[in-house]
């Protein structure tokens, strides 16, 4: 369905990433978001916060990150769509609440601009340090999915998905940008309403004697109601039944976990996006994500002239990740690069899904800066041996 | 006949003893029966004391036990 | 002559399909159960515009017995779940149902605020002075020289005056009783839905297992005769005078019964003043499937 016009800025702007994802979560109907200042994420719920008053909405600061994530998942119960912006620092106290969304299955967006760590680590300078920790963050099992901007248009753009994604999977979306990607300024096209593609929340037209909290439907994910609609029904953390009532058995646990993970899963390739090019004749492939791919970019094209051939996979959707692309790659390529701004995360993905048919090198960066694309173009030449 | 009555849902007792205790005109007490869980439920031990004010309603921490007052059809209540 | 029988007031309100509970024989979370319900009948509650939002704990399970939109959420975090609840929707009463270790240990950061900012939720602050569920620990409202499973030779923290913190923080109400008050309480809980604001009722409930069993004070009809053995009503007494202690009076009643702006109305106006008319106070309804 059509966007909301309330919230959509058409038109050309010269914006920063993060300003480019608080007009990504207007345009895809966010009307609440909470928040705790961190920096590089900070002014994505600034603007917010100058911007919903007059589209219509609230936004508040909470006391801490822990309130904040969970006072958007109180809000989402209430009939709003919502989200809440953090760093390194705070995605680690927002662990617990994203579970607590997975568990519960509460459709809401999480943006982790990220920056150096551990810890307070570097405050203003980029990483992609936390893919993992998005990933496997909360304890125990389950599904979730991440997308990786580039650029402050993909900002925009992949905020609008997260929502859609969020809504139509009942799962906490994470946006994981970076420092540069959050604060680089570039041309930001924002088309009018009618051109935006929002995902409506999966809501139940069943009477309340014959809705169930968490049956699923015949894609594993259960409809939704809102509190004051007459349902009375229950919600909690605890494992859970149909009905929604805590069961805590080994039969259930298997049933509700296990629907939780595939329902992710087994949509990859409805989910998966990437950018793909030059990968029909390749020997070695750069696979990267964020900012770190458009450095990679300037090394591919260095490659090329030098004569190598080299093709880029470029993660847009890094989580769930698409084992299987990989796998198909890795039989009839030399070796994949894989630079990041980590000592080493997503490329132990890629080595896994590779299974041993290409070889994977690392091009690490502990982090305050992005890559030398010179860094990469040896790697390149290495792999390409 | 007495003005009220109780009615005690067995299984739900964990024999606490409030209801016994805090009955204005002490109708009840803990029977020597067990439930399935092992407690001696109450029962009315003098039945025609009692009002129907629910107090043992309201104390019961199991909502195993409730009073009222004993009414007609006619809507008129007893005694 | 025949009788017409009627139905336990408390029983449309349950969850019957879950009975028994979990509760232990002479705890009093269930007996707080039927005085809010009793409140909910007196106060006419609109029942499909309430929400019950619990944290993790003996009296967090509340919200999984009652037949009413109830959300049993995280360790602490009941109070900013509630906040963006009823920020969604201001519709709904909403009401944190939850125990004095979840809503003031690890909640305690949360409820200060949410007092400060006087959000429109209703506080329902089961105190058994103990960490019930995870079996007997020390509370920050645990007295001096109780034995618990973390203080086995007693404890010696100074533990908080919960209706002198939450008054020095902003509620508008605070009142404290215990489940022996049935009636009083029952009051209390009806005064509240009557009012906007942060209201705060603190209930004292044996847990008759833990904190009374390791500390020989009898069982759950030994702590009912305690409290009422040892309360004192006193209404509009100081705060700073209602400190419990192990075995001294418990001072019970309406504390505080003040007028603040509310959260939203607070929101409202600044938004008013500074936008005009460019203000939108809510808005459009997500846009469901159907």
């Amino acid at each position: 369905m059509n966007a909301d016009p309330r919230g959509v800025l058409s038109g050309v702007h010269f914006i920063d990433g993060d300003h480019a994802c608080c007009e990504g979560a207007l345009a895809a109907g966010a009307r609440f978001a909470a928040g705790y200042p961190i920096t590089p994420s900070t002014e994505v719920v600034e603007r917010f916060a100058a911007r919903i008053p007059t589209v219509g909405g609230t936004f508040i600061q909470m006391e801490d990150e822990l309130a904040a994530s969970i006072a958007i998942q109180g809000a989402v119960w209430g009939g709003a769509k919502a989200f809440t912006v953090t760093s390194g620092p705070g995605f680690s106290l927002m662990m617990e609440h994203i579970g607590y969304a997975a568990m519960t299955e509460t459709p809401c967006v999480f943006v982790n601009v990220q920056r150096g760590g551990p810890s307070t680590g570097l405050p203003t300078l980029p990483a992609q340090a936390d893919m993992m920790q998005a990933r496997w963050g909360s304890h125990g099992d389950y599904g979730l999915i991440a997308v990786c901007p580039n650029s402050p248009q993909e900002c925009f753009d992949l905020t609008v998905k997260a929502f859609n994604l969020s809504e139509k999977y009942r799962v906490p979306v994470m946006i994981m940008m970076d420092e540069v990607v959050g604060h680089m300024t570039e041309k930001v096209v924002i088309p009018s309403a009618d051109q935006i593609d929002v995902e409506p929340r999966r809501h139940s037209s069943k009477p309340p004697q014959q809705y169930q909290p968490y049956q699923p439907e015949a894609d594993g994910v259960p409809e939704i109601v809102h509190a004051g609609e007459g349902y009375r029904f229950h919600v909690t953390g605890l494992t859970h039944d149909e009905r929604g009532y805590p069961a805590m058995t080994p039969q259930v646990q298997d049933r509700l976990v296990r629907r939780l993970k595939q329902k992710i899963e087994s949509a990859v390739d409805r989910i998966t996006l990437a950018e793909e090019a030059n990968l029909e004749d390749a020997e070695v492939v750069v696979v990267s994500y964020g900012i770190t791919s458009r450095v990679a970019q300037r090394a591919i094209d260095l490659a090329r002239e030098k004569g190598i051939r080299v093709g880029k996979l470029r993660l847009i959707t890094v989580w769930p990740f698409p084992t299987e692309r990989i796998s198909q790659l890795a039989r009839r390529i030399k070796a994949f690069v894989v630079p990041e701004i980590n000592l080493g995360q997503i490329v132990h993905e890629v080595e896994r899904a590779a299974g041993g048919a290409a070889r994977t090198i690392a091009v690490s960066h502990a982090g305050g800066s992005v890559h030398n694309p010179e860094l990469i173009l040896q790697a390149i030449v290495e792999a390409a041996k | 006949m007495p003005k009220g009555t109780v009615e005690i849902h067995v299984e739900r007792c964990k024999a606490c003893g409030f209801c016994v205790e805090f009955c204005p005109t002490k109708v009840l007490a803990l029977s020597t029966a067990f439930n399935s869980k092992g407690y001696h439920p109450p029962y009315l031990i003098a039945p025609e004391k009692c009002s129907g004010c629910d107090l043992c309603g309201m104390y019961c921490p199991d909502f195993a036990i409730f009073g009222y007052r004993i009414k007609f059809p006619d809507g008129s209540e007893a005694a | 002559m025949s009788v017409m029988p009627i139905v336990n007031p408390v029983e449309p309100f349950l969850r019957s399909d879950r009975m028994p509970h979990i509760w232990c024989p002479g705890c009093g979370i269930g007996t707080t159960v039927n005085c809010f319900t009793r409140a909910l009948i007196d106060a006419k509650v609109d029942l499909d515009n309430l929400a019950i939002v619990s944290g993790i704990g003996c009296s967090g399970r509340v919200a999984g017995y009652v037949r009413l939109d109830s959300f049993h959420t995280t360790h602490g975090r009941a109070i900013p779940f509630a906040t963006g609840l009823k920020l969604a929707n201001p519709k709904l009463n909403v009401v944190v149902y939850s125990g004095d270790g979840d809503l003031t240990a690890i909640g305690g950061n949360h409820l200060i605020h949410a007092a400060r900012r006087n959000v429109d939720l209703k506080i329902i602050c089961v105190n058994n002075l103990i960490y019930a569920m995870t079996g007997g620990q020390t509370a920050p409202t645990t007295p001096d020289d109780v034995i618990t499973s973390t203080n086995p030779y007693g404890t010696f923290d100074p533990s908080f005056n919960l209706p002198h913190l939450v008054e020095a923080a902003g509620a508008v109400y605070v009142g404290r009783w215990t489940t022996y008050h049935v009636r009083q309480l029952s009051r209390a809980i009806t005064e509240i839905f009557q009012k906007s604001g942060f209201c705060f009722i603190e209930i004292l409930s044996p847990c008759p297992t833990l904190y009374q069993r390791r500390n020989k004070m009898g069982d759950g009809l030994d702590t009912m005769k305690f409290y009422k053995e040892k309360s004192k009503i006193r209404n509009g007494a100081p705060t700073s005078e209602v400190g419990l202690t192990k075995q001294g009076a418990i001072i019970v009643g309406k504390f505080v019964d003040r007028t603040r702006p509310e959260y939203r109305a607070l929101m409202h106006d600044q938004m008013m003043e500074s936008l005009g008319e460019r203000y939108v106070e809510q808005g459009l309804e997500v846009a469901c499937s159907n």
